[in-house]
């Protein structure tokens, strides 16, 4: 029984600033009760209130004439043609997944499939962009065993294929990894719904699973800072249930087929609290909750308790009031809890009774719109020098070896293996089958195109570029199938905005990621912030991430049919479309080979992204292209790799010119750039050179081992059996195929 | 010709077992609630892939004491056919309409890849799409897909011709210690079985996923076909 004295000292263990409760006692205009507390405490946390970031998310661009609905709605909503629209976000759940990572992780899915069918769109995808620590870490295994179930496990049960996704080790995140999980749905245009209550004496209705004591200040939570005593947190994770949320699912939305529904909002982060409060905030009414009505799994709850659970798999509802008895009939259908907990008022406030008393009654005004908004300082970022080009310490073909074995270079096919990508029938290309995964919208002869990505490294020695590259990534990974990229939604994650060099992080990156969105016209439609990304150790030093600017992306294909895969076909030309300097900066072959993260990373131009982007896809609709693969971490040789590993066939290529270092030719990172095969190669070539864009013969398709120039050789099944052996030795997998270090490099 | 499929709370491959079938036949089939105790005047019952009730005591053993399910014990009883994919195979094997059951993988890790089987059964409509000992491929997903028998009931499933698909190797070789070839350490490699009257059929993996080029080829589609002939 929680029955603390509301003072300032009870606020600051909410996580309020000093002036923040001074705000509090001001709009109150006397002490609040716990539960008011309570309700403030959670809606102004970074994590709900994003007051650190907000200033700075009003500058990208959200506006194209195919979105529908940008940021502010549960998410993004994109017009994909034939009346029907793509919605899609993505979320992070990065402080629950280190504490507990099987049910971190697969509450974060379940949180983002439920703000995607809350719109009413039937999930079609789900994507995850993981970020774990250095693999000697203690914990690392642990986690990843731990996220990698945890996402299966609920993915798997709701029946939505996971398709996609990317994963990096870095010792910065050793105890503070990075889930971040991405759905996208599918709706017909003309039935999305919104949260914002409608209908002064309209029903509140409240469906899903009951009502626990799990979770409880879950947001507070996120919205601080990592400490040895974090472990002690482990009861504010929420515990997930997919077969209920899958019941949800098939209810929500056969409700949704009816007129029944005014307006529509999960319980995610601060659960009950948050959901009443936007929904009426929105829809400028005020609310009535009488939680006697709320069903309860525990005995004995206070209204504190049931207003700032994070129990999982339910949802706040306004109907109609002549529709109530149907949308009952609907919830018993599927065995899910229904009731009627509320009703909208006039009043502008939000009015929590329990048990004949008032426990909490709020101006949803202040507590909304005046949540406090922090414009932080920030300190110049030092950035980090152009490197100067160092000397290769191996030869070209050992180092592809090693980074085919390296963790950040190796296939994930261990993780995808767990993930069922094939269920709904309607995946077009699977994991590692094209870069960005293809899903064909049933019923129609369209595709949609859907990818996440992120450099960190590039982030860390500069945040602009970090930014930028993970837009410019995205869009050249769904371009690279042929799909026109649409839309994005990006998921922050960095440390203490509280520190003015965090703080000019995340200034700059948002600028990266607004200029690479306006200059591709390719706007942010909905997002999330994880700030507090670091772990204060025991001696009181503190660890901050590398920054982690997610970006997710989709894209069309009009007709489906038209994608490609980066699976090298039987025979071919392989061309290198896009200049090659051969930036070292920041590469994987640095941190591989030399284990340094030292230099500038590559550029970015924008205009070589739109010319050669637009370039490939062009080449890829009229079919000239047979396979294309963009070229990111691990430079060319690595993207060659790739394609000869899952083509299954090898390749002969040419020497690195004369004029530049082979380790850097094969290694560097140069963006803008993309490997096709065609067969027509003449023809590629000379409209390249009509159209201003650098096209270069690399070699031929075919053989059964990748031959670099003069620089060796390395068959195909090598090579496949390097790639997959990391991440089952990592793991302990005791039937992994057995390749020792030495002979790697041999 | 009609064809139910049977929807469980917690059901999730009913929409790519109807997709298979339509486009096999160019038909939709009908699907089925689980409360419904009826299923007469169906030609085949399909029990599709998913997690009913969450497989939260054991994979299929709440699905197997649903109404719908004496209906189709009663339907199977009169010579009625029976398929079931993934879910459905652990359902039939909780009702008892299949023998053995199916454990945890050998890895204990869910599992989704491809697989290859090769076609042993003989005299079932479930078969008759392939030729004997031909060799398909099929993905699998699932957490439960280890069968298991005691020795007697797998040697009298083999004597009788009753082990429909079992997992081998691209080129068909069957190897029962290899966990590339059979992946969830299957009681010798099978991966789907046959009734006494071979009309009820369960197996693991799902052939109705693999029904179009544009999905990653037509290999499943001999199963439809077989089905589709077989019941005229």
């Amino acid at each position: 029984m929680v029955t603390a004295v509301v003072n300032l000292e009870l606020a600051r263990s909410f996580g309020l600033k000093d002036d923040e409760y001074e705000k509090v006692l001001t709009i109150m205009g006397r002490t609040p009760s716990l539960t008011e507390l309570g309700i403030f405490s959670v809606m102004w946390s970074e994590h709900c209130s994003y007051k650190s970031s907000r200033l700075h998310l009003k500058t990208l661009p959200t506006k194209a004439p195919w979105v529908i609905h940008g940021p502010g709605e549960n998410a993004g909503v994109i017009d994909i043609g034939d009346g029907l629209a793509a919605v899609f976000k993505m979320e992070s759940h990065n402080h629950p997944s280190f504490i507990e990572p099987y049910q971190g992780a697969a509450t974060g899915v379940g949180g983002i499939l439920r703000d995607v069918f809350t719109m009413g769109a039937r999930p079609i995808a789900n994507l995850n962009a993981l970020r774990f620590g250095d693999p000697s870490h203690k914990d690392t295994k642990r986690v990843v065993d731990g996220v990698v179930r945890g996402i299966g496990g609920y993915g798997n049960c709701m029946g939505v294929p996971t398709v996609g996704g990317e994963v990096n080790f870095h010792h910065s995140y050793n105890c503070n990894p990075l889930v971040n999980a991405m759905t996208v749905g599918l709706a017909r245009q003309d039935r999305i719904f919104l949260s914002a209550a409608a209908g002064v004496g309209n029903p509140v209705v409240y469906v899903g699973s009951k009502t626990g004591r799990d979770g409880i200040h879950g947001a507070t939570m996120s919205s601080a800072e990592f400490d040895s005593e974090s472990s002690s947190k482990r009861p504010t994770v929420q515990v997930g249930d997919p077969f209920t949320e899958k019941l949800l699912l098939e209810a929500c939305l056969e409700l949704m087929a009816t007129d029944a529904v005014i307006s529509i909002q999960d319980m995610g982060a601060a659960g009950l609290t948050s959901s009443a409060v936007e929904m009426a905030s929105k829809g400028g009414v005020g609310i009535d909750l009488d939680l006697d009505h709320v069903p309860q799994r525990e005995t004995h709850m206070q209204a504190y308790e049931m207003m700032l659970s994070e129990s999982q798999e339910r949802m706040l509802m306004v109907l109609r009031p002549d529709r109530t008895e149907v949308a009952r009939k609907i919830f018993e259908k599927w065995e899910l809890d229904f009731a009627i907990v509320g009703t909208l008022t006039d009043s502008g406030r939000i009015t929590v009774r329990h048990k004949g008393t008032v426990e909490a009654d709020i101006p949803l005004g202040p507590l909304a719109d005046e949540a406090p908004i922090y414009d932080r300082p920030t300190v110049p970022y030092e950035r980090q020098p152009a490197l100067t080009p160092p000397a290769a310490p191996c030869g070209v073909e050992a180092a592809l070896s090693r980074l085919l074995s390296s963790g950040n270079g190796a296939s994930r096919a261990w993780i995808w293996n767990q993930y069922d990508s094939g269920v709904g029938g309607q995946t077009v290309k699977r994991p590692g089958g094209a870069d960005a995964a293809i899903v064909r919208v049933e019923g129609t002869n369209r595709g949609l195109a859907m990818t996440t990505d992120c450099t960190p490294r590039y982030g860390q020695a500069d945040p602009y570029i970090g930014g930028a590259q993970a837009v410019v990534e995205v869009w050249r990974n769904i371009t690279a199938t042929g799909a026109r990229p649409l839309a994005m939604t990006d998921n922050l994650n960095f440390a203490s905005p509280e520190n003015p060099y965090i703080m000019a992080q995340f200034v700059e990156a948002v600028k990266g990621i607004g200029d690479a969105g306006r200059a591709l016209d390719f706007p942010v439609v909905s997002g999330n912030v994880s700030l507090y990304n670091e772990t204060r150790g025991d001696d009181g030093s503190v660890t901050a991430i590398q920054p982690a600017p997610v970006i997710g992306g989709v894209g069309v294909l009009e007709d489906v049919h038209k994608a490609v895969g980066l699976a090298f076909p039987d025979a071919g030309e392989i061309l290198l479309i896009g200049e090659t300097i051969g930036t070292l900066g920041q590469s994987l072959w640095l941190k591989e080979i030399l284990n340094r993260e030292e230099g500038a990373p590559p550029a970015i131009n924008f205009e070589a992204e739109r010319r050669n982007g637009d370039f490939v896809r062009g080449l890829i609709q009229d079919e000239l292209v047979t396979a294309c693969h963009d070229v990111s971490d691990g430079g060319l040789l690595l993207a060659v790799a790739e394609m000869a590993m899952a083509g299954g066939i090898g390749c002969s290529l040419a020497d690195a010119p004369a004029d530049m270092p082979a380790h850097a030719y094969w290694f560097g990172e140069d963006q803008a750039r993309y490997v096709v095969v065609t067969q027509q190669a003449d023809s590629v070539i000379k409209a390249a050179q009509g159209k201003g864009v650098p096209v270069q013969r690399l070699g031929h398709v075919g053989g059964d081992t990748l031959k670099i120039g003069t620089e060796g050789a390395l068959t195909v099944g090598k090579m496949q059996a390097l790639h997959a052996s990391f991440f089952p030795r990592f793991m302990g997998q005791e039937d992994a195929p057995l390749v020792h270090l030495d002979e790697q490099l041999s | 010709m009609k064809i139910g499929i049977v929807v469980f709370p917690g059901t999730n491959r009913e929409r790519d077992m109807a997709q298979a079938f339509q486009v096999a036949s160019g038909k939709a089939p009908q699907m089925l609630w689980h409360q419904q105790d009826n299923v007469d005047g169906f030609d085949l019952i399909v029990l599709p892939g998913g997690f009913s009730f969450g497989d939260y005591l054991r994979s299929g053993a709440m699905a197997a004491h649903s109404p719908i399910m004496r209906a189709v014990r009663q339907f199977a009883e009169k010579g009625g056919y029976v398929l079931g994919v993934c879910n459905g195979f652990q359902l039939l094997t909780e009702a008892q309409m299949l023998p053995g059951a199916l454990l945890r993988n050998a890895g204990m890790r869910f599992l989704s890849q491809d697989c290859h089987l090769k076609v042993e059964g003989r005299d079932s409509i479930f078969t008759a799409g392939w030729e004997r000992g031909a060799v398909f491929r099929a993905p699998l997903a699932h957490g439960d897909g280890n069968y298991t028998a005691a020795p007697e009931v797998l040697d009298q499933l083999e004597g009788e011709g009753r082990v429909a698909f079992r997992y081998c190797d691209a080129a068909g070789q069957v190897k029962h210690h290899d966990a590339h070839v059979n992946m969830n350490g299957s009681a010798r490699s099978i991966a789907g079985v046959l009734s006494e009257n071979r009309r009820v059929c369960g197996l693991m993996p799902h052939p109705e996923n693999l029904t179009e080029d544009i999905l990653g080829g037509t290999d499943g589609l001999p199963l439809f076909n077989g089905i589709l002939e077989g019941l005229g």
